[in-house]
């Protein structure tokens, strides 16, 4: 007979992986943040808060905070405009078309994201096809800066996490009765007003929780901006590397990290509360 | 003229012939369902009406005017769908409401004409209630007001009532023929079901594979049966293949086995025929009486009746007898099956109309 605590013991694995991987490290990280920092005497066990006010005053921090959420922000919205509408057209598609382009969607998630930016960062450059092809057809007089900019960033991220918005809206469309689009129409409602009040209402969820998923992988998102934005387009992810793998100042870039955790925590959670408080009389 | 009227539709979806030459008159106020069973054509043929699947070929006439080519959205038709299709973001009155925005009713009226129809499906005090806050009878009745809200010259119901239960889905029955009586809007019920097709309906249209096999008041489509198809689709009948072999004036003489011969009323369709008795037009007599030789093998107990299963000589026959309050036959009794010769149908092969 299998006694009450076997469930335990048998999560005891996962829970021992879970505990030195992902727990240890981030309280060590987070005691780090507390420790100081001399230029030659290397990392000072202690208690201070002297990162975090560092971080919390300094205006070249708080330059790369808005950069990041800024840069969060848009993407979200392209992911919104560009993944709500795909993955309702993907939905309306007949086999074998639709299973063609969902893989088609999904296939970026296959390959690295490394690879992926890298392929970005050889068409962004002064001399890449999109200057030639702009420059070539007379749109832009002088090639468009791409590389280290945040346009740059910006579109690389929405191919990257794009994905992700349209297997979100994709999931909410499964539940969408595709009759309440008929009663709309027999009601006398227009082809695209039956998008605007009966379908985009109903999908709402799917796009507010893309978006929940999009907005957190971009805020803590490093190989796209590493690659395509480097040293001149820093934001709060690649300002952690740095500080860790160039100014060595570990307990400073672990005090970045930690904000960051805490940003993107508290964003998450009221975001979180506002969806299930607007949505959960609707939908239950 | 007929208010409603179907002009040889014709639909198919590649090689399939999914409704095929159907031509359907319907009278202003009328009710008429489409009863057949599934993959029949009916459900498409609605969707022709509706305007959400394009006739191949053939005409829709509502009113004189020919709305073949109307879009679905300017047809001004009401229909309730099976899964009653509700916005479920929106609450009772808004999806009442919706309709009448739709044709830019002004505000104060749309409120006033909600709350009637509303009253009407006895759903007054519901208005603030979002869809899934409701059972599923309640449902289909905002669905149905949500119809209706837009005095639509047609209402279209599809399988109204197949998601409801057995009890409920009586009660419905009855206050759905008793709204539609009120409204006298020309209505159409596609349905499966025989029962509720004939509890509704002013005329029932029987198809089959794509086709109109007969369209007859529920009573005549029940007793005279034009087809095989119809009798073993409305009730339960039992058929026994035979041939013609004697004609006495109104009479027929059928074989129906080397040494059985009935007697039938005419005219013969042909030669070759079936011949269908209904089981509650059977009555159980004592053994060595009546026409037919048999043995109880089952008896099931259905309150208002009985129904015996007795083997024959000619295959097993199905008997309903009313319950009249005594013990009935018990399993195992030898009997004999008796019948009166005008209730027997004769009937050939399909007939097709339109």
């Amino acid at each position: 007979m299998a006694s009450p605590r076997t469930p335990y013991w048998l999560s005891a694995p996962a829970v021992a992986l879970f505990v030195a991987v992902f727990l240890m490290p981030l309280l060590m990280t987070a005691l780090l943040s507390f420790y100081s920092f001399d230029f030659y005497q290397g990392i000072q066990p202690g208690f201070s808060l002297e990162n975090y006010l560092e971080v919390l005053r300094d205006d070249y921090f708080h330059e790369i905070f808005l950069r990041t959420y800024g840069i969060s922000l848009a993407v979200t919205l392209i992911c919104v405009v560009i993944g709500t509408p795909e993955a309702y057209i993907l939905n309306r598609m007949r086999n074998p078309w639709k299973s063609l382009f969902l893989l088609v969607v999904i296939g970026p998630l296959l390959i690295s994201v490394v690879v992926r930016t890298l392929g970005w960062a050889l068409l962004f450059g002064r001399e890449g096809p999109i200057n030639q092809l702009l420059t070539g057809v007379g749109l832009v007089e002088r090639p468009l800066r791409l590389m280290f900019s945040t346009g740059g960033v910006v579109i690389a991220l929405v191919h990257v996490l794009v994905p992700f918005m349209v297997l979100s809206v994709w999931a909410a469309l499964q539940k969408l009765d595709p009759a309440t689009e008929r009663a709309g129409l027999s009601l006398g409602a227009s082809e695209f007003t039956v998008l605007r009040r009966i379908v985009l209402p109903q999908i709402m969820p799917g796009v507010l929780s893309g978006s929940l998923i999009v907005f957190a992988l971009t805020a803590s998102a490093f190989a796209t901006p590493s690659i395509l934005g480097g040293r001149r387009l820093k934001v709060v992810a690649t300002t952690v590397y740095d500080e860790y793998l160039n100014t060595l100042n570990w307990p400073l870039g672990a005090a970045i990290a930690v904000v960051l955790l805490i940003a993107n925590a508290l964003v998450i959670v009221s975001y979180n509360r506002f969806i299930e408080r607007r949505y959960a009389q609707v939908f239950g | 003229m007929s208010f409603l009227q179907l002009q040889n539709l014709t639909k198919c979806f590649g090689d399939t012939t999914a409704v095929s030459t159907l031509s359907l008159d319907v009278a202003q106020g009328e009710f008429v369902s489409l009863l057949g069973p599934s993959g029949c054509g009916k459900t498409t043929t609605l969707q022709m009406i509706a305007g959400f699947e394009a006739p191949s070929e053939g005409r829709v006439v509502v009113n004189g005017r020919d709305i073949t080519d109307t879009p679905a959205n300017r047809r001004g038709i009401g229909i309730v769908f099976q899964s009653y299709a509700l916005f479920p973001h929106m609450t009772v009155f808004q999806n009442v409401s919706f309709g009448l925005e739709m044709r830019g009713t002004a505000r104060a009226e749309r409120e006033g004409r909600v709350g009637e129809v509303l009253e009407l499906v006895h759903l007054g005090a519901f208005a603030r209630r979002y869809p899934r806050e409701l059972s599923g009878g309640q449902q289909q009745r905002v669905a149905l007001a949500r119809a209706l809200v837009i005095n639509p010259e047609l209402l279209l119901l599809d399988e109204p009532l197949s998601a409801l239960d057995a009890k409920i889905r009586e009660d419905m029955q009855i206050e759905l023929r008793a709204i539609q009586r009120t409204v006298g809007t020309t209505t159409i019920l596609v349905t499966h079901d025989q029962a509720e097709a004939m509890a509704l309906s002013d005329r029932i249209a029987v198809m089959n594979q794509g086709r109109l096999v007969q369209v007859d008041v529920p009573y005549r489509t029940y007793e005279f049966p034009e087809s095989v198809f119809v009798s073993g689709f409305l009730g339960k009948a039992n058929l026994l293949p035979g041939e013609v072999v004697g004609e006495d004036g109104d009479e027929l003489e059928v074989r129906v086995a080397p040494d059985r011969v009935f007697a039938a009323p005419g005219p013969a369709p042909g030669q070759r025929v079936q011949l269908s008795l209904r089981p509650e037009k059977l009555v159980l007599v004592n053994a060595g009486e009546g026409r037919l030789p048999g043995t109880v093998r089952a008896r099931i107990f259905l309150g208002h009746h009985w129904v015996y299963q007795v083997d024959t000589p000619l295959g097993q026959w199905l008997v309903s007898r009313q319950n009249t309050g005594e013990e009935g036959v018990p399993e195992g009794a030898t009997v004999g099956v008796d019948w009166q010769t005008r209730e027997v149908r004769v009937l050939g092969a399909e007939t097709v109309h339109g």
